[in-house]
């Protein structure tokens, strides 16, 4: 029977030759991940079910990366990173990226320190889907299960990666496999290349505003067309990462070239590599639907408040009035996000507060680095007036404790590179968040309301 | 669980995200700590975006909600992956959410940990009912009527859901199935 990507990619975990959509299968897992918000819980599951003196399944692909509720003084958050410690040193996990390096110590953030202190050790290695990559966690034909619903992100190199609650992440813990009802697949068709000002956020919003919030519930996104090859494997990360804000189980990209380069260099750098496989859809399987999206003739986009699904061309928000603007997260945080950002601020000044936060540290080594003109993107960013961080993490994007760096703790009006705007999701109940591109957060930063990029660009 | 549930409902709209059930705030929460679980109940749907004279479904002060039952519209449960929210709701004492429609790891989320019944109905009676309605839910039948029997509507089945919950959510189920070796200890 001829395979969608999805399929093939459980039937390989399941060890079978194909399976069928609506099926329940009992499937192998290749990397669990998991964080500081559910981590805690997840080990609580596991030692009520499994005992106290259980193992994990294979502390080789058990991947626990802090990064939620890092940089505050909520004691809290800070025991919740010590809990995690204490669980990989009990069961011999090494690919813990710890916010401090000795392993017998306690996190203690200190607040006085600054936002532009780096407060981390050698190992932490900030938002967990971003990490997941750089550090050689994300390979083409895999399953990796995650504690957060943006595991999706990990789509864009060729596997299965889907998020799940705590129970179910402590099932694999125990036991090394989950049970998946195969989802039917929606095909996307991307042709052409984005324009200049348009990005890769804004396709993913296009059909999120096509399929509506719930549009693919139960299902599979999978991407496919020449257009694939015109986008980066950043570009794909952030479009298989908000496959779940239209209610994805998963979305994926099939690998290319790009795929394993990327992979194998993360892999080698980190002395992660394994072997994998690349594996593709048949021509003749049997989709729910097919979209084909032209790509060159997208536009920037914003989701208005109060949900992703309301997506209007950025031109004909210009009336929107801003208080703020955010950059950052594993949606809109990473080093090309901030490329783009950068190249408009440059020589500028932003008219509202704007803030940005590197995804991880490797973001933030990127920023001081790479250079525009002469000037490092670190220093254009902060000649523009954005306020920084150098404690890389998700800060702002889902609120958190008050002291989070960037959290809207009054009701203001902000443009957003993350991925949701629900009423709440920066902090303030009644704030108004619009998501946009890096592209399009950064003209509106410089407008001091919702701007079209394509006319700030340099 | 064949005894049908009756009891008081709150009724909410669409795309209640999992930010309204539980805020982001309160995450360092960990919903085995005995405690814990318990506070996560005392803030069960408090992100809802309401004036502070509405009625919230756990009264300021209270762990624990008078509503047995929440009714909303469509994708309820959409958003983040955290089990906080499935438990807070149950922790507050809600046994049954129906909906329209649920967010994917939401639903799967209320099965895993069995802390309440994701019903879906495809007749949006979110708008016929109002905060404070009494409705009976009887999962065995798959109806679901006003308790002073005025009007009655359909469910989805729940199928094998309806005892992975009534057994106690996924462990117990995987017990019971052989999928995890039985404890040798109860
Ligand atoms: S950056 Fe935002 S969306 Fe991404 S993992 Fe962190 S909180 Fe979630």
């Amino acid at each position: 029977m001829a395979q969608t990507l999805t399929e093939k990619l459980l039937a390989r975990a399941a060890g079978k030759d194909a399976v069928a959509t609506g099926e329940t299968v009992l499937t192998d897992v290749d990397v669990l991940m998991t964080h500081d918000v559910c981590g805690p819980g997840t080990i609580g599951v596991f030692k009520r079910e499994f005992g106290d003196s259980a193992r994990v399944w294979d502390p080789r692909r058990v991947v626990i990366i802090p990064d939620h509720y890092i940089f505050t003084s909520d004691e809290r958050c800070q025991r919740n990173v010590d809990t995690l410690r204490a669980f990989a040193n009990e069961q011999g996990i090494e690919t813990f990226y710890d916010v401090i390096d000795d392993p017998q110590g306690r996190w203690r953030f200190d607040a006085a320190a600054g936002p532009l202190t780096s407060q981390h050790g050698r190992r932490y290695a900030g938002v967990c889907h971003s990490a997941l990559a750089e550090k050689g966690h994300t390979r083409p034909g895999e399953v990796l299960i995650g504690t957060d619903s943006h595991t999706c992100t990990a789509g864009a190199f060729g596997e299965f990666a889907t998020g799940v609650g705590n129970t179910d992440a402590a099932f694999v813990l125990g036991v090394g496999k989950i049970l998946l009802r195969v989802p039917e697949s929606m095909r996307f068709v991307l042709d052409g290349a984005l324009a200049d000002g348009v990005m890769a956020k804004d396709v993913i919003l296009h059909i999120i505003g096509l399929v509506g919030v719930d549009g693919a519930t139960y299902r599979a996104m999978e991407f496919a067309g020449d257009g694939i090859a015109s986008l980066s494997i950043e570009d794909r990360m952030t479009i298989a990462n908000m496959g779940v804000e239209a209610g994805a189980k998963n979305a994926v990209f099939p690998a290319d070239r790009a795929t394993c380069d990327f992979v194998d260099a993360a892999g080698k750098a980190n002395g992660t590599a394994r072997p994998y496989e690349c594996l593709s859809p048949d021509g003749d399987a049997v989709y729910a639907d097919t979209t084909v999206i032209d790509l060159s003739a997208l536009e920037p986009v914003v989701a208005q408040p109060p949900d992703p699904a309301q997506v209007v061309p950025a031109r004909q928000c210009t009336d929107v009035k801003l208080d703020r603007a955010y950059i950052g997260s594993c949606t809109g945080g990473k080093g090309s996000d901030f490329d783009a950002f950068a190249a408009i601020v440059r020589g500028r000044t932003v008219a509202i507060e704007t803030f940005g936060v590197p995804a991880t540290p490797a973001v933030l080594a990127h920023l001081r680095q790479a250079t525009l003109g002469g000037q490092t993107l670190w220093d254009i960013l902060v000649d523009a007036g954005v306020t920084m961080t150098a404690n890389a993490g998700c800060a702002a994007c889902l609120g958190g404790p008050g002291d989070t760096f960037g959290r809207m703790n009054e009701p203001l009006t902000c443009i957003s590179t993350t991925n949701r705007n629900f009423p709440g999701r920066m902090g303030d109940l009644q704030g108004r968040i619009y998501l946009a591109s890096p592209a399009t957060a950064a003209a509106s930063a410089l407008a001091g309301h919702i701007a079209d990029p394509r006319e700030a660009l340099p | 669980m064949s005894e049908p549930i009756t009891g008081h409902v709150f009724v909410v709209g669409d795309n209640i995200d999992t930010d309204q059930i539980i805020p982001a705030e309160h995450l360092s929460l960990v919903p085995t700590v005995e405690a814990e679980y318990r506070a996560l109940g005392s803030f069960a749907l408090s992100g809802l975006p309401v004036a502070d004279s509405a009625e919230r479904l756990v009264p300021e002060g209270e762990q624990t909600s008078p509503y047995a039952i929440v009714v909303a519209g469509r994708n309820f449960g959409c958003g983040s992956s955290r089990e906080h929210a499935p438990i807070a709701l149950g922790a507050a004492g809600v046994k049954v959410v129906i909906a329209e429609s649920f967010a994917r790891i939401f639903f799967r989320n209320c099965i895993a940990t069995g802390e309440l019944y994701p019903v879906e109905c495809t007749h949006r009676i979110c708008d016929d009912l109002r905060t404070g309605d009494e409705l009976t839910v009887d999962l065995a039948a798959e109806r679901i009527a006003r308790a002073d029997g005025s009007a009655d509507w359909p469910i989805r089945p729940l199928g094998e859901v309806r005892d992975v919950i009534a057994a106690g959510g996924l462990f117990a189920y995987a017990r019971a199935t052989g999928l995890v070796a039985r404890r040798s200890t109860p």
